[in-house]
């Protein structure tokens, strides 16, 4: 048969910064191929061309054997080719059919008064041809994302998607979920759709797709038939040596309990969260997307209400009612999202470390220069923050810096907790790598750490234990010894209360 | 560093603005560039820059105040009652100083303890403001104020031979910049502008930061309506109406981010000397009254459009 889509030699840079270098990529008609690789590494760039959202600086793209030079996202969906994103692009306030006709509705002539009845018939037939029994007049926020996701993909085939891109779809997704989306695309599979399977998660890749390209800083690697290939190959295809080297060796004395959680609630986040923390400890948080971690996370810090429940730290009650309220007990909080909520982007990197820390800086409220100079350059220099000067701004710096950034504004806070929300979400491999030894020395340094994270390979290489969250409450304690990532993910997903 | 000269040239950008202004009129009408009309200017302009002052801490902090002129009104007519009845001037300028920063302050609370949007907010208290002025004063001006010297000198008074309101402005400007770029109080006005949540997140506390730069805000306003009130020896009800706008104009002319965390006050203050000498200067030049306003409003678009085009 021959090739549906033919990437080859493509190469695409931003100011100069190379994100793809030559790399290849192919898709064959019926088949599932996954696309792996660690973040940063350029998947998301390399699909993003695929599907005419950035144009690439050079290499050749063929679709049908048709050489093709896409300048918008519309001209790729007029080949066929649709996109899933990690974060559905469903209007909740739209009904099922309303959403799969979304800027293509059937109208009677010019006037655009909808052919109502004959969406929902349609919609109806579509929705059951893959085998989704619901009302296409549902409103549609009321559905479980997996029925959502399933929508999605419903919408790319009523627009006659040929090839279908998904980012991440199982991120979000409970095991029953997942294995009603695997009968979905394995039913579309055998009609001649293909797939472009985004993924960090080994198991489902293996259970579902038939190849796995891997990209690595950039570049490709090579590609493998799952038939042919294992787990360990593939790692070390992806980070390009061992596992074992990835998580940098900790001799942290871990000793007494110092915050400890008992029975804390907010409404609508987290329900009846107990937990202890010990001092030198890194305690890894796991859970899906929107299992409540970050939620709890917030609560420990004052920035969410709590509805019942004590905080207690080295033994005493405490009440964190705000921000400052947490600084003064010595807590300290890297967020999720770096640029909405760790970083003030048009500030210089000085004056982003020196937020939480302006009275380090300072005498009676006038800054002094000098101490704040001296404060930064230590951290630049003890973070190994790559800069030409503390005064550049902070939105010019990688993922990797940027977040070095945000970690060293409480370093200079001297925590004694430090909270640290998915630490090398968007960072690239070194510049990780670097962030597990800064944890280290913290940890080593008696710092407690509790580190919510969304790949299992960071919890298991770095936590000591780790507590798992599903829905809002806490499902599982897991030890070191008997980590594993079928073991923590049966915890996030419910799938099986009694392992362990 | 290239990069540092670019932004030095962005940030100069207004002041080359004002200085080819200064040109074309001086050409137009020599009689621009002498000694009287300069200080004449000058003392016009230190009644909006001193506003303009204030508005550029409100919305270096993403916020917006449209009651400064409201509050110039009532505290002029507070201050001019007071003294027409006799009180101290001293005391009866402290009362309207305090009374400016009470009602900034209010305008503060409702917008953070209440939630609302700065715009509406200040909207809704600009119309309050001035309906307490009126009920105030019954919609009468408010004269024989009295000859005591701390208050006549405050807005007609030499010092040096350089106008007193002048003197106040610069004065005011010195400590506002000092507070605005040395002190850890500024550092935390742009950071809450810059990225509210941040702040927030660092431990900053944002609703203080924004009771205090409306509160400074409400203050200057008052120090304006001190100015007025004593250059004209009374106090209109209706004294302020529209001044928010030239502020606003002043300081977006200076090159302040609307959006908030973004500007200097060095440039509010080349903004406000623009919208003064392009008032001058059409006097001199003879352009209709009328036209004056097209012509203001156009310069004001321009800047926008080419601030707009700097940072695309």
């Amino acid at each position: 048969m021959s090739k549906l889509i033919e990437m080859s030699g493509i190469s695409k840079a931003f100011s100069g910064n190379v994100v793809l270098d030559n790399v290849s990529f192919e898709l064959k008609p019926g088949e599932i191929h996954a696309l792996m690789g660690e973040n940063g590494a350029g998947k998301s760039t390399l699909m993003k061309i695929l599907t005419g959202i950035y144009t690439r600086d050079a290499g050749t793209i063929k679709v049908d054997g048709q050489e093709v030079q896409f300048k918008s996202p519309k001209e790729a969906e007029a080949l066929g080719i649709a996109v899933i994103h990690q974060e559905l692009n469903i209007l909740p306030d739209l009904t099922v059919t309303e959403n799969l006709f979304l800027g293509k509705e059937k109208t009677y002539g010019f006037l655009g008064i909808l052919k109502k009845k004959e969406m929902d018939e349609e919609a109806k037939v579509l929705l059951s041809r893959l085998g989704l029994d619901i009302d296409p007049r549902t409103r549609t926020g009321d559905l479980s994302v997996g029925k959502q996701q399933i929508i999605e993909i419903a919408k790319a085939i009523a627009s006659d998607a040929k090839y279908i891109v998904m980012d991440e779809p199982t991120a979000a997704l409970t095991d029953r979920e997942i294995e009603t989306l695997f009968v979905t695309i394995n039913e579309l599979k055998a009609k001649g759709i293909a797939f472009v399977y985004i993924s960090h998660r080994m198991e489902e890749i293996f259970s579902i797709c038939d190849r796995i390209t891997i990209l690595r800083d950039g570049t490709y690697v090579g590609v493998r038939e799952i038939a042919h290939t294992s787990f360990d190959e593939i790692v070390s295809m992806m980070v390009g040596r061992e596992l074992g080297e990835r998580f940098p060796l900790r001799h942290a004395k871990i000793g007494d309990v110092k915050l400890k959680v008992e029975n804390l609630s907010a409404k609508e986040a987290f329900d009846d969260v107990s937990f202890e923390l010990r001092q030198g400890e890194i305690l890894g948080v796991a859970g899906l997307m929107g299992a409540g971690r970050t939620e709890v996370a917030q609560a420990l810090f004052g920035y969410r209400k709590t509805s019942a429940g004590s905080i207690y730290i080295d033994g005493k009650q405490v009440k964190i009612n705000s921000p400052i309220d947490a600084l003064k007990y010595k807590i300290g909080f890297v967020t999720e999202d770096r640029k909405t909520q760790g970083l003030v982007l048009d500030f210089s990197i000085k004056e982003n470390i020196m937020l939480a820390n302006l009275e380090k800086g300072s005498k009676s409220g006038i800054i002094v220069p000098k101490m704040e100079d001296e404060l930064v350059a230590g951290y630049i220099e003890q973070l190994r923050i790559r800069t030409s000067s503390a005064n550049a701004a902070a939105k010019s710096l990688s993922g990797g810096n940027q977040q070095k950034v945000v970690i060293a504004k409480w370093l200079g806070t001297q925590p004694e907790i430090l909270i640290l929300d998915e630490p090398t979400r968007g960072v690239d491999i070194g510049a990780k790598k670097e962030i597990y030894q800064i944890m280290n020395n913290l940890a080593e340094a008696g710092v407690s750490i509790l580190m919510i994270s969304s790949e299992l390979p960071e919890v298991i290489g770095m936590a000591d234990r780790v507590i798992i969250m599903r829905e809002g409450k806490l499902t599982g304690m897991v030890p070191k010894e008997s980590m594993t990532q079928e073991n923590i993910m049966h915890y996030a997903t419910g799938g099986d209360q009694h392992a362990q | 560093m290239p990069n540092k000269t670019k932004e030095l040239l962005t940030k100069l950008g207004p002041l080359i603005g004002l200085i080819l202004l200064v040109v074309v009129i001086t050409i137009l009408n020599p009689s621009f560039l002498t000694m009287d009309n300069l200080l004449n200017v000058l003392r016009q302009v230190s009644i909006s820059a001193l506003i303009a002052f204030g508005m550029t801490f409100v919305i270096l902090t993403g916020g917006i105040d449209l009651s400064v002129g409201s509050t110039l009104g009532l505290t002029g007519a507070v201050a001019a009652s007071l003294l027409a009845s006799g009180t101290d001037p001293i005391i009866a300028m402290g009362v309207a100083l305090i009374l400016g920063l009470l009602l900034g302050a209010v305008n503060g609370v409702i917008i953070t303890k209440g939630k609302a949007a700065p715009f509406i907010a200040t909207l809704a208290t600009m119309t309050i403001y001035r309906g307490i002025t009126l009920v105030y004063t019954e919609g009468r001006p408010i004269s024989g104020l009295g000859d005591g010297a701390a208050f006549q000198m405050f807005g007609k008074g030499y010092f040096l031979g350089i106008p007193v309101p002048v003197v106040t402005m610069i004065l005011a400007f010195i400590v506002l910049y000092f507070i605005l770029h040395k002190t850890t109080f500024g550092r935390r006005v742009y950071a809450v502008g810059g990225n509210e949540e941040a702040a927030k997140l660092s431990g900053i506390s944002p609703d203080r930061i924004k009771i205090a730069v409306y509160a400074i805000t409400g203050l200057l306003a008052a120090v304006s309506a001190l100015i007025l009130t004593s250059r004209l020896n009374s106090a209109q009800p209706t004294a302020g109406q529209s001044y928010e706008l030239d502020a606003i104009a002043a300081v977006v002319l200076g090159g302040t981010s609307l959006t908030g965390g973004k500007g200097w006050i060095f440039g509010t203050l080349v903004g406000a000397l623009i919208i003064g000498v392009l008032n001058n200067g059409m006097n001199l030049i003879g352009v209709s009254s009328f036209f004056q306003q097209v012509v203001k409003g156009a310069v004001i678009l321009l800047a926008v459009l080419i601030d707009r085009k700097k940072t695309a």
